[in-house]
């Protein structure tokens, strides 16, 4: 077997009516997060750099919701959350609130790496960020005017909304927003090389409108994010319901206390969460990947050794 | 089977020359916290309300490490954490880095039942406190004495505690133990390093819940969260058990233990002592905890892999325990 990797921008309600000029620049997104984790592991680069050089690609651009286009706060401020674990050790990092950490992933990889902890969260993990002299910017760099409007959307319709495709609507639009519940947001990477070894990474902007210190699932290992010597999951959609489900460790549990396969586990998951909530990416030790969601659309793509990559956004339309 | 059950703990990780009047405190606070549990249970108070309630009596003690008597940060304030699960439909509360609210296990509950999210933390959980009129308390109120003392020693160790020592250091894995020569008013200093707190209970109808709430680890990094309030590691509830666990948080995170509880019965049809056993035999690694659970059926477990845990367990048929040692 060869190595494998998918990636994710994000599971929620993605209308088939999404515009080109919204589709475009995030399937080329996408593609080329895809080809940077090829390029990594034909360079022989570990699980765990795939990974976190997958995701920091992810968190730079603006199109999803993670670093810079991070959703906001109900105080219009960015609070990032990421984590990252790898399988065979089990290591792994967390961090919540961040406010001016360039690529929360690398922050999380450093809490893993040089810290006797696992997880640190808002001013102690920005002093850490600053003792470690990770690339740190002015908050203003994440915040982008499309984010300023749904946040001014989310708050005129007084909802925590989870959605962020959402075409901008003018202000007095009629056009009703599909459920009001729709949910994007989170980008995620797992691989795993020739050897089995397994790695996953998780980064987010969290809710639009979120409370102010909202921790959703991403930083949580085994909801949000999880590899164990099995598979490698990172999953996206309504942070609550993932958390309660703890999907990303049901997902390897199934595995190891059911015997299910990579495939079945991850479906068997997904289809017993609440409907519209739930996404995930796993790769199993064999070199197996999978990518299945509950909600409309989830942005996804995949590659393989043997040469096979794909994209996609809705279900049964990878396309190679 | 069947009937309620409740179990409790104050900690995993005791020094194993704990003196005896110590020994004695401990197992009265929990005695006293199991019989306010039955008393509630009795009273046929939910398992919600149950673990609240105890939890929220351990908070209160300076005895263990939560509330009043949390473990200091580095910079000698604290940051306490907790979370709260109800089995039935798993809804989940939980907070992390809250400095001045008196009873961080009530304001998860809060964040559960009258928020739209499942976990806030530092100055949003404090903030949304404020709006919720929890009870608050200056910062101090938390800091006992000998939690002060630990914290100067552990510094001039140069090391963060808890039963045994673990060394600041850089890439390794810290999971050494080390011999401590360290010692505060003639005893080692591990006799003062306090633990987690948690309660899980059963009731009559066959509802558990699970609440876990902390000070953390002794001289750890401000920012810095623990297993306690980590749904699927610390505190887990589901329609088949409670869970709620004690130790080396890293080693709960990783080893996800709360939910591997529920997930070995679940999904390998293992009963509660048999998937407590599994979990604390195969799913800590070099790590060093402690839970206790209770099933849908009545029943009720505990474990751990450290030196001691601080626990009790009453269940309907009269049974009581309080217990430290193997």
């Amino acid at each position: 077997m060869g190595w494998a990797i998918a990636l994710h921008g994000g599971a929620g309600d993605i209308p088939r009516s999404l515009p080109l000029e919204r589709r475009e620049p995030r399937e080329a997104a996408l593609r080329h997060c895809l080809q940077i984790g090829v390029d990594a592991f034909n360079s022989h680069r570990s699980p765990l750099d795939v990974v976190e050089l997958v995701v920091r690609e992810l968190e730079n651009n603006p199109h999803f919701n993670a670093g810079v286009g991070s959703v906001l706060t109900s105080n219009g401020t960015v609070e990032m959350e990421a984590c990252i674990m790898d399988g065979i050790t089990k290591r792994c990092g967390a961090v919540s609130g961040l406010s001016t950490v360039k690529n929360a992933i690398s922050l999380a990889r450093l809490v893993m790496e040089k810290t006797p902890h696992i997880y640190l969260g808002f001013d102690g993990a920005e002093a850490f960020a600053r003792e470690q002299g990770i690339e740190t910017v002015d908050s203003s760099h994440f915040i982008t005017p499309e984010n300023i409007e749904r946040l001014k959307q989310a708050k005129e319709a007084n909802r925590v909304q989870i959605d962020y495709t959402q075409p901008i609507k003018k202000v007095g639009d009629k056009i009703p927003v599909p459920d009001g519940d729709s949910q994007i947001g989170t980008v995620g990477c797992v691989a795993v090389d020739g050897h089995g070894n397994l790695a996953t990474a998780t980064s987010t902007g969290g809710l639009v409108n979120k409370m102010v210190g909202r921790i959703g699932d991403t930083p949580i290992i085994g909801a949000g994010t999880y590899a164990n010597n099995l598979c490698a999951v990172s999953a996206t959609g309504r942070g609550e319901a993932i958390i309660r489900g703890t999907v990303a460790r049901d997902v390897a549990a199934l595995m190891e206390y059911k015997g299910l396969s990579l495939n079945d586990a991850a479906t068997y998951v997904v289809e017993g969460a609440p409907s519209g909530t739930t996404g995930l990416i796993a790769v199993s030790a064999k070199g197996e990947v999978t990518m299945p969601f509950n909600t409309t659309g989830m942005f996804r793509a995949c590659a393989s050794e043997d040469g096979y990559t794909a994209v996609g956004i809705w279900p049964g339309e990878l396309r190679e | 089977m069947g009937g309620w059950a409740i179990a409790v703990h104050g900690g995993a990780g005791v020094d194993p020359n704990l003196p005896q009047d110590r020994q004695e405190e401990a197992k009265q606070l929990l005695t006293r916290c199991l019989n306010l549990g039955i008393s509630a249970l009795r009273s046929s108070l939910p398992a919600i309300d149950v673990v609240e309630l105890i939890v929220r009596e351990l908070e209160s003690d300076p005895l263990f490490n939560s509330g009043r008597g949390s473990a200091l940060t580095e910079n000698g304030t604290v940051e306490m954490e907790a979370s709260i699960m109800d089995g039935p439909d798993r809804r989940c509360g939980a907070v992390s880095g809250i400095t001045t609210v008196k009873n961080p296990i009530s304001l998860a509950r809060l964040v559960m039942e009258k928020s739209p999210h499942s976990y806030l933390a530092f100055s949003g959980a404090q903030e949304f406190a404020k709006q919720q009129g929890v009870e608050m308390a200056d910062n101090n109120y938390f800091i006992t004495e000998d939690n002060v003392g630990m914290l100067k020693l552990a510094k001039e160790a140069n090391s963060i505690m808890f039963d045994y020592r673990i060394p600041i250091c850089g890439s390794e894995p810290c999971s050494a133990v080390v011999e401590s020569p360290i010692q505060m008013n003639g005893l080692p200093i591990s006799v003062y390093a306090p633990e987690t707190v948690g309660c899980v209970v059963v009731d009559s109808q066959g509802r558990c819940a699970a609440a876990t709430s902390t000070g953390g680890l002794m001289n750890k990094m401000t920012g810095r969260i623990g297993d306690s309030p980590l749904i699927g590691a610390g505190t887990y509830a589901c329609d088949l058990c409670g869970v709620s666990c004690t130790g080396e948080g890293e080693a709960i995170i990783r080893g996800t233990l709360a939910r591997d509880v529920a997930a070995l019965m679940e999904y390998k049809g293992l009963n509660l002592q048999e998937a407590v056993d599994y979990v604390i035999k195969k799913r800590l690694d070099h790590g060093k905890a402690g839970l206790i659970a209770v099933s849908s059926n009545g029943e009720v477990a505990y474990g751990f892999n450290s030196v001691g845990m601080f626990r009790g367990f009453a269940t309907e048929d009269g049974s009581m325990e309080v217990g430290i040692w193997e």
